[in-house]
């Protein structure tokens, strides 16, 4: 019961915070409440016991990539958003409504019991009494390995292109490390034996 | 009445088509565009995690952990050209991108 308490209580911050991040007039803010989303949306999958992914929502989501955003927002002269709606976006709003309706329909149907999905209610028991960290890791290092090693690869590949993408060279007259002078630098270059 | 995994599915579907919307009428700028697409893998993410664990199988925790990391990817990907766009054109308005109108 105390579980169905927090679900809802997370939940209505949930739809509530998506909801802000759409409708507010200031990029900094939809930030924020996407921030928002984020952390409620990690409780929820606690809630779920799913506590390795909800931690890694929280550090590297709220941690890096909303701090990106934040950092971008700012960089960037970004015009308030207007708040007035033309007829197409009134126009959506009935669309979005209506396929929100018929999702929810679907969703209602298949939790009838004769229904081939049949809705568990979720048992408390967690599996084994192995950690949920654990059992990730040993799914990722056995059946995952290659998806996994690609996924990092994806990765560095994003990292790379970001910093190929905005970085325009070094100014001219910045002090900047020179890394051929460096790793060719011998003792003999450097060091002068000074006798006292 | 217990937390079941319907509650997790209309709470995705609703957070799925808020994004939706948010997406059709972002028309101002690219940044609130992102960020609705951040909050549509959050949702699916979350019927991820409810599924999973309502099947008992832990496998869709582990394709929450790919989407986390190719929408990060995607994320970074994007913010850089938005940064390029915006030393280009100084604006990232939206119906202002038509480099490839002839």
């Amino acid at each position: 019961m105390i579980e169905l308490l927090v679900f809802y209580f997370f939940a209505l911050v949930m739809v509530l915070s998506s909801a802000f991040v759409i409708f507010s007039e200031r990029p900094v803010k939809s930030a924020l409440f996407l921030v928002l989303a984020f952390v409620s949306a990690s409780a929820l999958w606690l809630l779920q016991y799913a506590e390795f992914l909800a931690l890694l929502l929280i550090f590297v989501y709220v941690g890096a990539v909303m701090t990106l955003f934040l950092f971008v927002v700012m960089m960037l002269n970004v015009d308030r958003l207007p708040s007035g709606l033309t007829w197409k976006q009134r126009l959506s709003f009935v669309f979005g409504g209506g396929l929100t309706v018929a999702l929810l329909a679907g969703v209602y149907s298949l939790s009838h019991p004769k229904a081939s999905l049949a809705l568990q209610k979720s048992s408390p028991v967690v599996t084994d009494s192995v950690s949920n960290s654990l059992q990730l890791g040993q799914l990722i290092y056995t059946d995952y390995l290659v998806a996994f090693e690609l996924v990092a690869f994806v990765l560095l590949v994003a990292m790379v292109a970001a910093i190929v993408l905005v970085f325009r060279g070094a100014k001219e007259g910045t002090r900047t490390q020179r890394v051929r002078e460096q790793v060719s630098a011998t003792k003999a270059g450097r060091l002068k034996v000074v006798k006292v | 009445m217990y937390l079941s995994l319907l509650h997790y599915l209309v709470l995705s579907g609703i957070v799925f088509f808020i994004s939706i919307i948010g997406i059709i009428i972002s028309r101002k700028n690219l940044i609130s565009l992102l960020m609705c697409v951040e909050l549509l893998l959050l949702s699916v993410n979350t019927a991820f995690v409810a599924i999973s664990h309502a099947l008992g199988d832990i496998s869709g925790q582990i394709f929450v952990l790919f989407i986390l990391s190719v929408a990060a990817a995607e994320t970074a990907i994007g913010l850089a050209i938005f940064v390029l766009i915006y030393r280009k054109r100084s604006t990232i308005d939206l119906s202002n991108l038509d480099f490839l109108k002839g």
